[in-house]
């Protein structure tokens, strides 16, 4: 390590934020662990995806100058999500195509933000996550992180550090799951069976729990999962890194 | 063929409520994309072949009007004849003024999309001809009466049940109770119906998978042999091609031709890979004594030098289609026009309008499977992207949704607002649904509650917690 840590700013990300601060302070915990020095920028809200997706390129473009706004002094930006980076890394840029100074900006912040186990396994490379949860898990490739930053290996690499956890993968962990943001509320009838593929996959591979990178992903399988009468955990891969399985009930259950 | 993707939300539904549909879609997944798989394996050099196909593309659709020139020389120095239709009435006149002259009365078909497109079988019919579609697919769904749901398996919708049913119903010179059970006799069957049509027909229309412009060859790739026989025994040969099709060399021809069938079937060559040029020569011992190229536009050019232009590369493989969910869950009806799948969902749009077809594009999670599958790396994601962009700036859509984007989206642009707000409502909704962690239906919520369970948040933000365990440190 150098004698100064990384400047890291957390992108919260809008769901982690409202839905489940749990993954946020286990992904400040492994930043921290990882030596990093972990700021929290007030000014952030949403990455903007919502409406970069639905066409509402004004709104995105305001949103994102927002954002690269909030975190230009950190030396890298961090985020417990594969779709919200994807958003930063590889849409930012394109908003900007015409305006020469915010495409510097955007190229610039593309350059310092990651999903947070390509951060943790690639980039920074502390010693490697040590941990224990005695459970048989498998893991779903969420589709932005997968195919716009090729996140695969990272978190099963990191999983591996974790005593006692078993992965078993499914046959269809790199096939959508039928979230896609406003797709899911704007489509449910696809959707529903979009996601009952998934959870009938989930369920044959005889795992407790299901992992994934992004919050939108794991609530909708989680939803369909207990709407089912499944009784299959369901959370964010940061929660079992960081060993915080136990502060928190998983997702959609009652706390403790 | 008139669209139904006005009604894309009713098309949706039947499609999910149609017991026989989806049972044949839960096979789906097991068939091309396997085989494709396998065939990307075996030939490591995979992704070299689509940046060379992708960059023959690019080049053609720069100079594509050259190339259409020098296409049409060659065919006319091949005795033969093209005719330039910039939509799908021309087209139709075109091809029934030929049938016309060679006073046609039994036309044969093999698979074209370009024929759908122009919806060339009704206008033959209404004119007094028999077209006969001879892919065995297409020939199904002739009998049923029913538009192709796959771009390349035109009765991948149907069981086995289904086309005995349409057999028995349609061949009724044949015994009522003779057995169908097994697909074997199905074919042989669907062979001894067809190759009567065969010698019988007057003018065999294909569709063409290229053109050549160094010689002013078509291209026809099939995997029964139909097309052939279609193209070489009747009198008048009409090729139906839309103009992208055109490539510059056989050496480009060749390369396509090495990213399509492995893309589409797993195959590494389809059975059939026939290249035609002209009618017949006095040295040939068959073929047509008259060769017609009907070379349609019908919205291309308009895609031409716009944001679109990309999908102009592309070859009709089928791979986007084979590898998306959402056509995993619906098949290919519910589209409601001739294409389907993400190929469907950005053409289907641009050659028929953006406002009868706003459902299409916003249909998509943009999983961007399909680009990853694209031999011709075509970027679906951006364009149906692009294509809700159109929409948004131009009001075409659900007027409550946009509200609901623009007010979240000055929320989100305020963040010490925004914050607040969202402070008020995680901590109400967090209070509602501590008992259980998660609500079962929640107002305003229809659509994510129908048909699953909603977590409830935690009850503070994480702004809030991180505020409260010492303020934020930024
Ligand atoms: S868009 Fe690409 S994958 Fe889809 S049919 Fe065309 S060439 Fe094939």
């Amino acid at each position: 390590m150098s004698p100064s840590p990384a400047r890291v700013g957390l992108f919260v990300t809008c769901l982690v934020d409202l839905m489940r601060p749990a993954v946020g302070f286990a992904a400040v915990k492994l930043l921290e662990d990882a030596g990093c020095a972990v700021s929290v920028p007030l000014a952030q809200t949403c990455c903007g995806q919502p409406a970069f997706n639905s066409g509402d390129n004004a709104d995105a473009a305001a949103l994102a100058r927002q954002v690269i706004d909030a975190f230009v002094d950190y030396d890298y930006v961090v985020a417990p999500s594969g779709s919200c980076c994807g958003t930063i890394k590889v849409h930012y840029p394109e908003l900007f195509a015409d305006d020469p100074e915010m495409l510097e900006r955007a190229r610039d912040m593309a350059a310092r933000t990651y999903e947070l186990t390509t951060f943790l396994n690639d980039i920074i490379k502390a010693a490697p996550v040590e941990g224990r949860f005695e459970r048989v898990a498998t893991y779903h490739d969420s589709c932005s992180g997968l195919r716009e930053l090729g996140i695969k290996t990272q978190p099963r690499a990191l999983l591996a550090g974790i005593a006692g956890l078993e992965i078993r993968e499914m046959h269809t962990a790199e096939t959508c799951c039928g979230f896609g943001g406003l797709f899911c509320v704007k489509y449910p009838g696809i959707s529903e069976k979009m996601v009952d593929v998934k959870a009938d996959d989930i369920i044959a591979t005889g795992a407790e729990v299901l992992l994934g990178g992004d919050m939108g992903c794991l609530m909708n399988m989680a939803g369909r999962l207990q709407r089912r009468g499944v009784a299959i955990e369901v959370r964010h891969v940061a929660e079992v890194l960081a060993g915080t399985t136990d502060t928190a009930a998983s997702i959609g259950e009652a706390q403790k | 063929m008139d669209s139904t993707a006005h009604a894309f939300k009713n098309n949706v539904r039947t499609a999910l409520d149609d017991g026989k549909l989806q049972t044949a879609l839960k096979l789906f997944p097991e068939g091309f994309p396997v085989k494709r798989r396998l065939a990307m394996d075996r030939l490591p050099e995979f992704d070299a072949l689509r940046d060379a196909a992708r960059d023959i593309k690019n080049h053609t659709l720069a100079h594509l009007d050259h190339y259409l020139e020098r296409f049409e020389s060659k065919v006319i120095d091949s005795g033969g004849q093209v005719h330039w239709c910039p939509d799908a009435e021309s087209a139709r006149q075109t091809v029934l003024a030929i049938c016309r002259d060679a006073g046609a009365k039994t036309v044969t078909k093999g698979k074209s999309m370009i024929g759908e497109e122009i919806a060339i079988n009704e206008s033959l019919e209404k004119a007094g001809l028999r077209p006969v579609e001879t892919d065995l697919g297409e020939y199904i769904i002739q009998l049923r009466h029913e538009p192709p749901s796959h771009i390349i398996a035109p009765a991948i919708h149907l069981s086995k049940d289904q086309v005995a049913e349409a057999f028995r119903k349609q061949h009724t010179h044949l015994p009522a109770d003779r057995p169908l059970e097994e697909p074997a006799v199905l074919l042989d069957e669907a062979r001894a119906v067809l190759r009567r049509e065969f010698l019988a027909a007057d003018v065999g229309i294909t569709g063409a998978n290229m053109l050549v412009a160094e010689t002013g060859s078509m291209v026809l790739v099939t995997n029964e042999g139909n097309g052939d026989l279609t193209q070489t025994l009747p009198r008048v040969q009409i090729v139906i091609a839309s103009i992208e099709k055109v490539v510059p060399t056989l050496e480009d021809a060749t390369t396509i031709l090495r990213v399509l069938a492995r893309s589409a079937t797993g195959q590494e060559m389809s059975v059939y890979t026939t290249f035609t040029t002209g009618p017949k020569r006095p040295e040939d011992l068959d073929g047509p004594e008259a060769y017609h190229v009907v070379l349609l536009d019908n919205g291309r050019t308009k895609m031409l030098g716009s944001e679109f232009q990309d999908m102009l590369r592309c070859i009709r493989c089928g791979a986007c289609i084979n590898h998306c969910p959402v056509y995993g869950a619906i098949g290919g009806h519910a589209y409601g026009w001739v294409y389907s799948g993400p190929m469907g969902a950005v053409l289907i749009p641009n050659l028929i309008g953006v406002e009868a077809t706003a459902d299409l594009p916003n249909a998509s999670t943009l999983c961007g499977r399909c680009e990853d599958v694209c031999p011709m790396r075509i970027p679906l994601p951006r364009m149906l992207r692009q294509l809700r962009a159109h929409q948004f700036s131009r009001n075409i859509g659900p007027s409550s949704q946009r509200y609901g984007l623009r007010a979240w989206a000055f929320l989100a642009r305020r963040p010490a607002l925004y914050r607040l707000a969202m402070r008020l409502g995680v901590g109400t909704l967090g209070a509602w649904g501590r008992r259980r962690g998660r609500f079962r239906s929640l107002p305003l919520a229809g659509g994510w509650t129908r048909s699953r369970d909603l977590a409830a948040p935690a009850g503070q933000t994480f702004q809030q917690q991180w505020s409260a365990r010492g303020g934020a440190r930024s």
